[in-house]
C-alpha cells in the first residue's frame, strides 16, 4: 500500500536556463553556450537571502524533491531531505537543484547536439571539473539575483562540488553542508573508477563514445561499472543481512545463472541503471571525482587550499562508509579547523555504508534540522 | 543576560561558568572537551565574542550543540587531540571531565600541547562531606557526585593534594586556583571545604 507523503513537496517541473556566455573549462575548451536544466522548491524571499543550492552525486540529477505530475512515481532522489517541514524546510528555504554541466538529464552534456558539428558531442564533449561547475553555479545565482547562496549542500560527488564552490567563490556561499564526502579521493578510490571506466571504454559497443551514431550503446560496460560503483556503495554488514547467502531457487544450479540473490538484486540494479543513464555522463562524473583535489595548487596542502574559504561548514559521514570513509571527512574538517572556520562535524552510525546519505535517518535527519534552523535568513 | 531554554539565567544554573568567564579573554579562542550541550560555549560566545568549538562523543550532545549554535566535532577524548595542531588554541577547557577519562595523563599532555592554557574543572573527592561519607564505609553520593559506586561514569576521582602532585610530576605549571563551594569562593583549608576547584595551568618549557 502506498502512504502519502504529507511532506512532501508535491508536484514540480523542470525548468530549463540558458546561457550564452562563453564557458572557459579547467580543461583549456571553452563552451560557446550551454544549458542547465534545474528545479526549485520554496519561494526565494525579497532579500533573496534564503537560497540553498543542491549539488547531486555520481548519478543524481536536478530532480531533488517532489515528483512530477505525469510520473508520479518519480521521487526526487534526497526528498526524504527537502520538503515543507522536512530538514530542509521549503516553507524557510528557496532550494534550487540543478543537473550538473555534462550530465544526461537535459542539460547540456555528451548527449546534446554540438552545433558546430550538428552531431552529438559524444567524447568531443569536454570533461568538466567541479570548479568548472562552480563557475555554472555562480552564472545561476546570477541569473536569480542571488548574491549568497544560504547553503550549498551535497552528499559524495555533490559534498565536493559544495566544497568547490564555497572555495572557488567564498563571498557566495553563507554555509556549506557536505555529507559523505572527501578532501579528495584516495588511490583505492580512484581505482575503483577506474575499473568502471575501463568496463564502459572496452565494450565493443562502445566505438570511442559515438555509440550514438553506430546505433548501439555500451550496456554491458554500464552495467558492469554501476554493479561494481554499487558493491562500494553498500557495507559488508548490508549486504550480510540483507542477501546473506541466500539462494534464489533454493538450491545450487552448477552453472553460471543468477544463483545468490546478491546477484540478482546487482543484475538489476545494473540492469536499471543501464536503461536510464549514459555511458559518456558516467565516465565524465567519476573523472569530475578523480579530479577534484583543492590541494592541487598548494603542494598537497590542504590546509592552505582552504584559507580562503569563509563559509560555516558542516560536515558529516557515517561509520559504515568504507568508500568515503569517516577519516576522509576528517580530513575536510582539519583543514577548516586549521583554518579557524565554523566548523561542525558528526559522525552517524550506520549500517548502509555510503549511500547511508540518501537514507531515511532520525539522527542524520536531526542534524540537519538543527543546522539548518540556526541559518539566519 | 544569557538564559537556557527553560528562561533560567544560565549563571543561576551553572555558578561555575562565572569562573570560566573570568579567566578567558574577550575574543579568545577556546576549545571545550567533552562540551556536553555546548551551553558553557554558548554562553562564552555571548559574553565574551570567543571563537569556540567543542569536542563530544555522544551523539545526544552533538545534537544539543547543534541546536545551540555552537561548533561540535566529534571526537573520542581517550584517543587524543590528534586533529588539532600544537597551541591552535588560546584555552583548552575540560570541565567537570576529567574525572570520568582513563587516559588522564595523556589528556592532560594534550591539552596543554593544543592549548596555549588550560582550564580544568573537577569535583573535589577530598570534600569533607565524601571523607565522612567514606569514613562511615560508604562511597559518597552527592549533587556533585550524584552516581553509585557500579554505575558511576567517574573512574579518577582525586583531591586538589592529588591533582598537584599530578601537575608536579608532569611539569604542569599552576598559574591560578579557584575552589568553590555552594556560597561561593573557598579560601580557607580548600582540600577540605571547597566541592569544585578550578585549574588554569600551562606547559613549563623543558
Amino acid at each position: 500500500m502506498a502512504t502519502q507523503d504529507f511532506d512532501s513537496i508535491g508536484i514540480v517541473s523542470a525548468r530549463r536556463a540558458h546561457f550564452d556566455t562563453p564557458l572557459s573549462l579547467r580543461s583549456g575548451a571553452v563552451l560557446d553556450n550551454y544549458e542547465l536544466v534545474y528545479e526549485t522548491y520554496g519561494e526565494l524571499n525579497a532579500e533573496r537571502s534564503n537560497a540553498v543550492l543542491i549539488c547531486h552525486a555520481l548519478s543524481g540529477n536536478h530532480h531533488v524533491a517532489g515528483v512530477y505530475a505525469d510520473n508520479p512515481k518519480n521521487t526526487g532522489w534526497w526528498n526524504n531531505m527537502i520538503g515543507p517541514g522536512k530538514p530542509v524546510d521549503t516553507r524557510k528555504f528557496f532550494v534550487i537543484g540543478i543537473n550538473n554541466l555534462g550530465g544526461c538529464h537535459g542539460s547540456t552534456g555528451p548527449v546534446s547536439i554540438n552545433d558546430r558539428t550538428g552531431k552529438r558531442y559524444g567524447q568531443d564533449f569536454p570533461l568538466v571539473t567541479t570548479s568548472d561547475w562552480a563557475k555554472t553555479y555562480i552564472r545561476f545565482a546570477d541569473q536569480f539575483g542571488i548574491d549568497r547562496f544560504a547553503a550549498v549542500m551535497g552528499g559524495s560527488l555533490g559534498g565536493m562540488s559544495a566544497m568547490q564552490l564555497a572555495l572557488d567563490a567564498p563571498e557566495r556561499v553563507r554555509h556549506a553542508i557536505v555529507v559523505a564526502a572527501a578532501a579528495r579521493l584516495t588511490a583505492q578510490n580512484i581505482a575503483f573508477n577506474d575499473v568502471a571506466r575501463q568496463a564502459i571504454l572496452t565494450d565493443p559497443d562502445f566505438h570511442g563514445g559515438d555509440y550514438y551514431s553506430h546505433g548501439t550503446y555500451p550496456r554491458r560496460g554500464l552495467r558492469l561499472a554501476r554493479m561494481l560503483g554499487h558493491i562500494t556503495y553498500l557495507s559488508d554488514d548490508s549486504m550480510a543481512s540483507k542477501f546473506g547467502r541466500e539462494l534464489r531457487n533454493g538450491a545450487l544450479a552448477f552453472n553460471y545463472d543468477v544463483e545468490f540473490q546478491i546477484e540478482s538484486y546487482l543484475h538489476h540494479q545494473g540492469d536499471k541503471f543501464a536503461d536510464l543513464f549514459d555511458a559518456n555522463t558516467y565516465l565524465l562524473m567519476t573523472k569530475a571525482l578523480d579530479y577534484f583535489d583543492p590541494s592541487l595548487d598548494y603542494d598537497g596542502n590542504l590546509s592552505a587550499a582552504f584559507a580562503r574559504a569563509q563559509a560555516d561548514f558542516l560536515v558529516l559521514s557515517f561509520t559504515s562508509d568504507w568508500r568515503f570513509s569517516p577519516e576522509r571527512s576528517r580530513d575536510i574538517v582539519k583543514a577548516l579547523l586549521d583554518n579557524k572556520l565554523n566548523v561542525s562535524y558528526a559522525e552517524i552510525p550506520s549500517a548502509y555504508g555510503h549511500d547511508s546519505f540518501l537514507m531515511q535517518d532520525d539522527y542524520y535527519h536531526q542534524l540537519v534540522r538543527a543546522y539548518m534552523n540556526n541559518i539566519a535568513i | 543576560m544569557m538564559t537556557t531554554e527553560a528562561g533560567r539565567p544560565v549563571l543561576t544554573l551553572r555558578p561555575d561558568f562565572a569562573t570560566f568567564a573570568a579567566w578567558i579573554r574577550p575574543g579568545s579562542s577556546v576549545l571545550d572537551l567533552g562540551c556536553g550541550d555546548g551551553i558553557l560555549l554558548r554562553y562564552l560566545e555571548d559574553k565574551l565574542d570567543i571563537r569556540g568549538y567543542g569536542v563530544e562523543i555522544d551523539a545526544d550532545n552533538i545534537l544539543a550543540c547543534m541546536k545551540n549554535g555552537v561548533n561540535v566535532i566529534q571526537n573520542d577524548l581517550e584517543a587524543g587531540l590528534s586533529g588539532f595542531e600544537d597551541e591552535s588554541f588560546d584555552y583548552v577547557i575540560l570541565s567537570q571531565t576529567l574525572q570520568a577519562m582513563r587516559n588522564t595523563e595523556y589528556i592532560i599532555r594534550e591539552i596543554l600541547r593544543v592549548g596555549k592554557e588550560g582550564i580544568v574543572s573537577f569535583p573535589n573527592f577530598g570534600y569533607w562531606k565524601n571523607r565522612i561519607q567514606v569514613a562511615c564505609g560508604n562511597m559518597p553520593v552527592s549533587s556533585n557526585l550524584p552516581y553509585q559506586w557500579y554505575d558511576t561514569p567517574n573512574v579518577h576521582l582525586c583531591t586538589l593534594h592529588d591533582f598537584e602532585q599530578l601537575c608536579q610530576q608532569h611539569r604542569v605549571n599552576i598559574l591560578e586556583r579557584r575552589v568553590t563551594n555552594n556560597d561561593g569562593k573557598v579560601s580557607f583549608s580548600p582540600n577540605l571545604f571547597g566541592i569544585l576547584a578550578f585549574y588554569r595551568i600551562s606547559h613549563i618549557p623543558d
